[in-house]
């Protein structure tokens, strides 16, 4: 289907059928009840997970598969969002204009660092890439005050000229599409449950779609090859008669313009953008979400984003209050000294949690969150038929090389 | 006039002479061997003529074309195809992609952006690819990753590599160099059977006499940098100046 193998395409379903079903999936528990804290279905964090997904499917593309580990991305994220919000502020707060340019600049701002950072490679690019980010950080912080509205962030206002609109009437206008505005959203209800499905998500979860499908063909095509070999050995591609630099530079402007999405979709959902965006940390977390998920996999970036995201919202928000609820049934003394122990990896603790799964990740699975479930997988199919795993094992090799 | 003339190259190390005045040409369709002890400047002349380096003065033509100042990529588009000492493969990738990228190379050139196409659906490139595996006895291994193969295997894949690129040249640093007598003889018989095949000018740097007087046409002799004698192998055997180069004066 689409052109991709009966792997990649049972792959896309899945993806697809989870992404739009995803205010369902990710709130199975009832409104009220006591689990409903883990729900992850509410709009405002389902965007999250898919435009960092984004993000992180645009980084594998560079980091997965030619091994170049940019430590600036959030630069582009950045260049997205301010794109975008002048887009807002200038043409029109429908979406479509914003993003366009979004990735047009993010594309442009990318080629320009990648021809310069390109010139080296490993650590010496990473600094590179990493220096560009923060001098980007720095001037949208001040001396570029006029464009980026420094420390405030850019925002949209009542006076702005929104040219294809015209004036408002009333309030702050919001971004939408073509009337559909991004934050409204319909809430089904059924029985206890209450699920929210809105208009930014769905607007989100397509482009992600897209985002996904379009990595797919290029991890299949020829290119995508080419950039395995450059991973693998530079020196032969060059005497294969293989230009390596215009290969590096297309891969790191795709993954520059897929960040440049990302950025440009976080300011449709929230007309705002602050430099805060573009500072290391920001970029530091993408290639966690690319490494915790298994670099250099399909789905893997993406349940990295998601993996970090959920830690991010879900685990930061109980607090002690919540930990005396759950072990309210052992003697207080007990009680006291579990919530004591289990306090540091919440709430405000909850990088503790997510920086011991991630040098867990690390060093027993290096492939990542994909390779786990790959390992469990094989050891459920073991377990099923005993009998046939030598073939079935000659097999998944065989498939694993082509 | 030979596929290869290198007129007059000198190259430098600071104060080190790698390689003084260099004259050498290479027939089409024949198998050079270029030999000389260690030091002498045999790897130094195989990266001028490649464009790992570039010469101080002189001239490296290549079929009518001057060499000099293109990139590795360039050089390599024009018809050179290398064999290294240690092969240098795409390790992380199948025997068959390994020999399917030379293919794409030479189809679409040093770059061309196809993301949106299919490799599954490259059946040309894949026959043509398979083809050469076949000819190198390696099709049944084409799903293997190409690091986990045995040394052996390594340089015939790498053979292969530039073999399905159809160069007009192919030059061989020591193909042999680190082997059992038992890989040698079969890498002699493999590049026997390269040349029998087909129409190729092979140059080749090595060590090991054995393989130099089994292959090569002619030979040319390096000492410090400059060519002492180019002649058939026959005559090199008892050749006093080959000696001298070998074994030091003292013992001639």
């Amino acid at each position: 289907m689409l052109g991709l193998e009966r792997k990649d395409t049972y792959l896309m379903l899945a993806v697809a059928f989870i992404t739009l079903f995803a205010p369902i999936i990710l709130n199975p528990f009832p409104a009220g009840s006591a689990l409903a804290q883990f729900n992850a279905g509410y709009p405002d964090l389902m965007q999250r997970f898919v435009i960092f997904g984004i993000f992180a499917i645009g980084f594998n593309i560079l980091f997965g598969l030619t091994g170049y580990l940019s430590f600036g991305h959030a630069a582009f994220l950045g260049i997205g969002s301010y794109s975008a919000v002048w887009m807002f502020k200038l043409l029109s707060m429908n979406v479509i204009p914003a993003i366009l340019l979004s990735i047009v600049m993010a594309g442009l701002f990318a080629l320009v660092i990648g021809f310069v950072s390109l010139r080296r490679s490993g650590i010496y690019f990473s600094i590179l890439t990493l220096a560009f980010a923060q001098m980007s950080y720095n001037l949208a912080y001040s001396v570029l005050t006029p464009v980026t509205n420094g420390e405030t962030g850019l925002q949209i206002s009542l006076n702005d000229p929104r040219i294809l609109d015209g004036p408002s009437n009333g309030g702050l206008p919001v971004t939408s599409l073509f009337g559909a505005e991004m934050r409204d959203s319909t809430t089904l209800f059924v029985g206890p449950w209450s699920w929210d499905f809105s208009v930014g998500y769905y607007v989100c979860a397509a482009l992600m779609l897209l985002a996904f499908y379009l990595s797919v063909r290029i991890f299949r095509s020829p290119f995508g090859m080419m950039l395995r070999a450059v991973k693998s050995n530079q020196q032969r591609m060059n005497y294969t008669g293989l230009n390596t630099r215009p290969y590096t530079l297309a891969a790191f402007v795709i993954s520059g313009m897929y960040a440049g999405l990302a950025g440009g979709l976080l300011a449709a959902m929230d007309p705002l953008a602050g430099a805060d965006r573009m500072q290391w940390t920001a970029s530091g977390e993408v290639v966690l979400m690319t490494i915790l998920g298994g670099a250099g996999t399909l789905i893997g970036p993406v349940l990295g984003a998601g993996f970090i995201k959920y830690f991010e919202n879900i685990f930061s928000k109980i607090n002690d209050g919540i930990l005396h609820q759950w072990f309210a049934f052992m003697p207080d003394g007990l009680e006291n000294v579990m919530v004591t122990l289990i306090h540091p990896f919440i709430g405000k603790g909850w990088h503790l949690t997510l920086g011991i799964m991630f040098m867990l990740v690390v060093i027993f699975l290096p492939g990542g969150l994909v390779e786990g479930a790959q390992r469990t997988g094989r050891l459920f199919r073991r377990r099923d038929r005993n009998a046939g795993h030598v073939e079935s094992d000659a097999a998944r090799q065989r498939a694993a090389a082509e | 006039m030979g596929i290869l003339e290198v007129k007059g190259v000198n190259k430098r190390f600071g104060g080190l002479q790698a390689l003084g005045d260099v004259n050498l040409s290479v027939k089409e369709n024949s198998v050079h061997a270029i030999i000389g002890p260690n030091g002498a400047g045999k790897s130094t002349l195989l990266n001028c003529l490649v464009g790992k380096l570039i010469p101080d003065s002189g001239s490296v033509m290549f079929d009518g074309k001057s060499v000099l100042g293109r990139k590795p990529h360039e050089i390599n588009q024009m018809g050179i195809s290398r064999v290294f000492q240690t092969p240098e493969i795409f390790g992380d990738l199948s025997v068959l992609e390994n020999v399917m990228i030379p293919c794409f190379a030479r189809r679409d050139g040093a770059f061309r952006l196809h993301a949106y196409e299919t490799v599954r659906k490259e059946a040309d490139i894949r026959e043509q690819a398979e083809a050469m595996l076949e000819d190198v006895d390696m099709l049944d291994k084409r799903h293997m990753t190409a690091s986990s193969l045995s040394r052996g295997d390594k340089r015939r894949l790498e053979m292969a590599m530039c073999l399905v690129q159809a160069p007009k040249l192919l030059l061989l640093d020591e193909p042999t160099a680190g082997m059992a007598r038992a890989d040698t003889n079969n890498t002699i018989d493999l590049l026997k059977e390269i040349k029998a095949k087909r129409d190729i000018t092979m140059c080749i740097i090595e060590h090991d006499m054995h393989v130099v007087f089994s292959l090569a046409e002619r030979i040319t002799v390096l000492a410090q940098g400059t060519p002492l004698v180019e002649e058939t192998p026959e005559n090199i055997k008892g050749h006093p100046k080959v000696r001298e180069a070998y074994l030091g004066e003292a013992q001639v």
